[in-house]
């Protein structure tokens, strides 16, 4: 199989990339087979995002990693004009979003690209890119694109 | 305040200049403003038992109120730097006045001073809340993601945003201390650039150096002073989120239970308010916090603003000397100065005829934190 090339517009992003640790490496790795994980509590059955030791909502300790479609809607958002980092730089005006999770968390995200206007309640899915050889970026695009 | 053994006042106020001010140390700023705020009382530093402090924006250094201590050259009974962003003003004031009550202090100074303007100020483009990968840096687009979701829930428009920055803007160009005093209209801000829509340039505060600082001590030692002593008369606070966007309802705020509390605690109503000083580090916070507090009903803030019913002469005066988005942009210290000002009658140019009772309004974080106070000339509870 051949890997998917990194677009140039996406590898400025890696500097952005925190560190690895023990409770974002399934995260990162599942990102990178282009996979949106988030964590279940087996105890009251909430998901969460981002990764912890124990649940948000109960305490529990009993947590599983889920594949999650990721889908849900602009809850708010922004189109960001000043060039705080150079990796956005390219994209500008781009949009950051408050993404409401079909599956309970809130996000987040970038909308880069963009070529329509997006409002608040439009559907949104994830769009996974690669930046390094090991390392994606979770993104999110309007369903209906 | 019932239930405590008396009466608690502001009995002296000072500040450095706000603005650009090249040379001039955060330490300084904070040293600076304590003297002057001595002075104003009648004091002199061997009467400060304590000193609280709000740590700088640009920077988070540790020990913070023993180092501002050690630059007075006193040796206090009580420090403390309180962690709750631009809310810490009030905060600290619960603190000084928790300490007065177990005997361990009489008088106290409270401060804030940076120099985020001509020193360092990485800390004010750094990511908000955990994912720089989302692209949200910095403030502003924080609270413009707040603003949306009330444009998109209540109708408000930035016309009414605009309303806010110059009801503000009228005020400072009364006062000679504020940073920014030249008036602008409605066009010149919807011409003025997008930092991050819906905000452009002119809904966010400047970056500013400055300093400021009060004395609280009680009413007994008060009526020893030199001037007519401000009544503490309520305090309430509330802490809805640490990452914004996951509070439940993003067009709401502390203030609501904290107004609530301050309110309960004085035995006073909205309609006892003569003016207010509110946290407005972006156009969307006070009108906002004006909803929360319940002098208008939810939604109706951008037209209240925009009715000018909170200019100077008008129905409920707010930020008689600018607020952050013209006085001076630093973390709120100075709303509770101006208030004690206005209810001593400094006002001079920007008075507020008549104002008994004021209210001051402190938030941190993206209205993540909340903190409300009300202050009066008269010890109601007499
Ligand atoms: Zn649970």
């Amino acid at each position: 199989m051949n890997e998917p090339p990194i677009a140039d517009k996406f590898a400025a992003f890696e500097e952005l990339i925190p560190p690895l640790d023990d409770l974002n490496t399934p995260y990162r790795e599942a990102l990178s087979r282009g996979e949106l994980i988030l964590q279940q509590c087996q105890s009251c059955t909430s998901y969460q995002y981002p990764f912890e030791s124990f649940c948000y909502e109960c305490g529990s300790n009993l947590l599983e990693h889920k594949v999650s479609r990721g889908q849900g809607f602009i809850y708010s958002f922004v189109k960001v004009h000043q060039p705080y980092h150079s990796a956005f730089k390219p994209f500008i005006p781009y949009t950051v979003a408050t993404i409401q999770l079909d599956d309970g968390p809130r996000l987040l995200s970038a909308m880069l690209d963009l070529t329509t206007e997006v409002k608040i309640g439009d559907r949104v899915k994830p769009r996974i890119e690669k930046i390094t050889a090991s390392e994606s970026m979770l993104m999110y695009e309007l369903e209906r694109s | 305040m019932k239930n405590l053994k008396q009466k608690y006042c502001i009995v002296g106020v000072g500040n450095t200049a706000y603005g650009k001010n090249p040379g001039i140390s955060q330490i300084a700023h904070n040293v600076l403003a304590i003297r002057s705020a001595l002075e104003d009382a009648g004091l002199t530093t061997q009467d400060l038992d304590g000193v609280l402090t709000k740590a700088p924006t640009s920077t988070f250094p540790m020990l913070w109120g023993p180092k501002i201590a050690e630059a007075l050259r006193i040796q206090p009974k009580v420090t403390a730097t309180l962690d709750q962003a631009g809310a810490s003003n009030i905060g600290l004031i619960q603190y000084a006045i928790s300490a007065i009550e177990l005997g361990q202090a009489e008088v106290i100074a409270i401060s804030y001073g940076d120099n985020p303007r001509t020193g360092t100020r990485a800390s004010y483009a750094r990511p908000r809340g955990d994912d720089a990968l989302a692209g949200l840096f910095g403030a502003p687009s924080s609270y413009a993601m707040v603003a949306k979701r009330h444009m998109h829930e209540y109708g408000t428009t930035n016309e009414q945003l605009a309303n806010v920055a110059i009801a503000h803007r009228t005020h400072a160009s009364m006062n000679p201390g504020a940073q920014f005093q030249e008036l602008f209209t409605v066009d010149d801000y919807m011409s003025s650039r997008w930092v991050a829509e819906p905000f452009r340039l002119l809904d966010c505060c400047p970056v500013s150096d400055g300093g400021a600082a009060y004395i609280i001590t009680t009413e007994e030692k008060a009526k020893e002073l030199k001037k007519l002593p401000v009544y503490i008369e309520g305090i309430g606070q509330a802490h809805p989120s640490w990452d914004f966007y996951r509070r439940p309802e993003l067009a709401t705020s502390g203030a609501k239970i904290a107004g609530k509390m301050a309110f309960k605690s004085a035995g006073l109503r909205p309609a006892d308010i003569d003016f207010c000083e509110i946290y407005d580090c972006f156009t969307i916070v006070p009108l906002i916090s004006l909803e929360e507090y319940g002098f208008v009903d939810k939604g109706e803030g951008g037209s209240f603003y925009e009715e000018q019913r909170t200019h100077i002469g008008g129905e409920l005066p707010c930020n008689t000397s600018g607020g952050l988005l013209s006085e001076t942009g630093m973390p709120g210290t100075q709303l509770v100065v101006e208030a004690v000002r206005q209810l001593r009658g400094e006002g001079q140019d920007r008075q507020v005829k008549g104002a008994e009772v004021g209210l001051v309004s402190q938030q941190g974080g993206i209205m993540t934190t909340h903190a409300t106070m009300l202050l009066s000339n008269q010890g109601i509870h007499k």
